[in-house]
């Protein structure tokens, strides 16, 4: 942890550059990472990132869990995405166990998950805008946050920590009336987003604050293992809802935004612009939405319906195994890769043929794309680094796990 | 759906291209092959790691241009007890691909990968800090979880999982 690396000695009789120590105590490294900033003058010489400070080794008690155990911890990589990360983690172990998702349940799942990115979205623009000194962009954002966060809450009774998806389909039917307020909701966001694109996108200071700022070429991005908006900002065209489409992504039609700019503003237009085709992939959804159960008919996974349970002898039988001895999953392992706002979240999950996974990865998008700072900042002024760590939109909890 | 048998019999994955490809320029470096649930893993020989990388990256069929993750799996007390899990992904061509590497742990040291992609860099040290399997040729292999001065490696399956207290 960061308290403990040793400040790099530099040879006196050079006297030329020194070192600033940015965070993790610092209101625009997004949490708590901390930078160690070489610099000559105002000029970057060097960028040595520090993370760790968030580490809760939620791997190694993943592997203490019941395999229906490990989804409420999922939430709490990714505070900004868990319902991502759910899903990420569900369609693992649907693969290991080789169970099949009812068509409602992966139609509310592609909604609620392009919910979850719109809420992503918002907290990323709200901060990155803050950071740069456009305040107002933030006030906005945080309203339609607002909204979204009240939806998930109607669902599963949280606000973040969501839990809502289940090994099999869906924790519960969503409530009455849901549909038609997330309808409400999508029906005035295209608006809200020209809200914020008028604030920011022709803004002669914004453009002079990001465009031409933190280059990051097509080549370095893929060699520094960066992914999502970071990889498609460098021109790289890959986006794995379209590419290998998981949970049903094959039947929606959406654009997937990439720039060749490779800059700070060239994120920031297509972070706008997938908030658009979110939206419009939510609405495919909630058109398209299929009749039908929301959870898999497996028994011996998916736990009965209360009602059942109270009124059926196996419905019971099966309630209490699968509370008190989980249900065992056959010997394997799967790496189940999801687009995350962020980029790619992967899930790797080997499975000894017991109830408890025998081990969990996760392959955060945060902690790959941390990489490509340094190739973004070195040569440029300390002001760009903020700039820089906002467009490569980290989260330090997906980060350090 | 349901679960298909797994084919882990390497004679009848021979002629999948990543496994002929590697087959072709490096005879000894496959020894074993798995294909489960749609996902294709094969097994290499230390040695011939980052010579495989470099034929699966520049092969002009199979362009593994990316690598997806590097992680590692503890099966204490069996015997090689570690395997290094690589995952590589092809942009052009869109799949992923598993490397693994087993390592015994009285010798847990392998090549880095950080001369093909730069960005295997944090993910080698993750894996070293919290398994201690040494990169060799990995230009900063500190620890970057846990604290500097931290005894043990809290992901390997002898390390309890409340800690040592």
């Amino acid at each position: 942890m960061a308290h403990m690396t040793p400040t790099p000695v530099l040879d006196p009789s050079q006297d030329q550059t020194m070192i600033l120590n940015m965070g993790p105590q610092h209101p625009s490294t997004h949490g708590v990472l901390r930078l160690l900033l070489e610099v000559d003058g105002e000029t970057i010489v060097r960028v040595m990132p520090d993370i760790g400070y968030l580490h809760t080794g939620i791997e190694k008690t993943c592997e203490a869990k019941f395999y229906q155990q490990v989804v409420p911890m999922t939430d709490r990589i990714d505070y900004l995405c868990p319902m991502t990360n759910n899903l990420a983690y569900c369609l693992a172990v649907e693969k290991l166990l080789g169970i099949e998702i009812p068509p409602r349940a992966q139609w509310i799942r592609v909604m609620l998950n392009e919910l979850t990115r719109i809420n992503s979205h918002l907290v990323w623009l709200g901060t990155h805008a803050l950071d740069i000194g456009a305040m107002t962009v933030f006030l906005y954002c945080f309203r339609e946050r607002e909204d979204v966060l009240r939806l998930f809450e109607a669902v599963s009774g949280q606000r973040m920590m969501t839990s809502y998806f289940r090994i099999g389909g869906l924790a519960l039917e969503p409530p009455l009336g849901f549909f038609e307020r997330v309808k409400k909701f999508l029906g005035h966001f295209p608006g809200n987003i020209d809200e914020y694109e008028n604030l920011l996108t022709n803004n002669p200071i914004w453009v002079q604050r990001t465009k031409g700022v933190a280059y990051l070429s097509a080549e370095d991005a893929v060699a520094l293992c960066a992914t999502g908006p970071t990889l498609r900002g460098s021109g790289v065209d890959v986006d794995l809802r379209r590419d290998l489409p998981y949970t049903g992504y094959e039947n929606f039609k959406f654009n997937v935004p990439v720039s060749n700019d490779g800059d700070v503003y060239a994120r920031y237009m297509i972070r706008v612009a997938e908030l658009r085709e979110s939206q419009k992939i939510a609405m495919q959804a909630l058109e398209g939405m299929p009749e039908g159960p929301v959870k898999a008919d497996a028994p011996k996974v998916v736990l009965p319906d209360r009602e059942k349970m109270k009124t059926q002898m196996e419905a019971l039988i099966y309630h209490f195994k699968i509370v008190t001895e989980g249900f065992t999953v056959p010997e394997g392992e799967v790496y189940m890769p999801i687009e995350s706002p962020r980029g790619e979240m992967g899930y790797y999950v080997v499975s000894d043929g017991t109830a408890k996974p025998y081990r969990v990865h996760m392959r955060s998008p945060s902690f790959a794309n941390l990489q490509t700072l340094r190739k973004m900042c070195e040569g440029r002024l300390i002001a760009d680094v903020v700039a820089a760590i906002g467009s490569i939109d980290i989260v330090l909890g997906d980060c350090d796990r | 759906m349901g679960l298909q048998l797994a084919i882990t019999d390497l004679e009848q994955l021979k002629d999948r291209p990543e496994a002929a490809a590697l087959l072709a320029s490096h005879p000894a470096a496959v020894t074993a092959a798995k294909f489960d649930r749609n996902e294709l893993t094969l097994w290499l020989d230390r040695i011939a790691l980052r010579d495989a990388c470099l034929t699966l990256k520049n092969d002009p069929q199979l362009q593994y241009n990316a690598l997806a993750d590097i992680t590692c799996v503890d099966w204490y007390p069996r015997e090689p007890r570690f395997e290094v899990v690589y995952h590589l992904f092809s942009i052009p061509n869109k799949k992923y691909l598993r490397l693994k590497v087993k390592l015994s742990g009285d010798d847990a040291n392998i090549d880095s990968l950080t001369p093909i992609w730069p960005g295997a860099n944090f993910f080698e040290r993750e894996v070293f800090d919290l398994f201690g399997v040494r990169f060799d040729g990995h230009p900063n292999l500190i620890r970057i979880m846990m604290p500097e001065n931290w005894e043990g490696h809290p992901l390997r399956k002898d390390y309890p999982v409340e800690g040592y207290r």
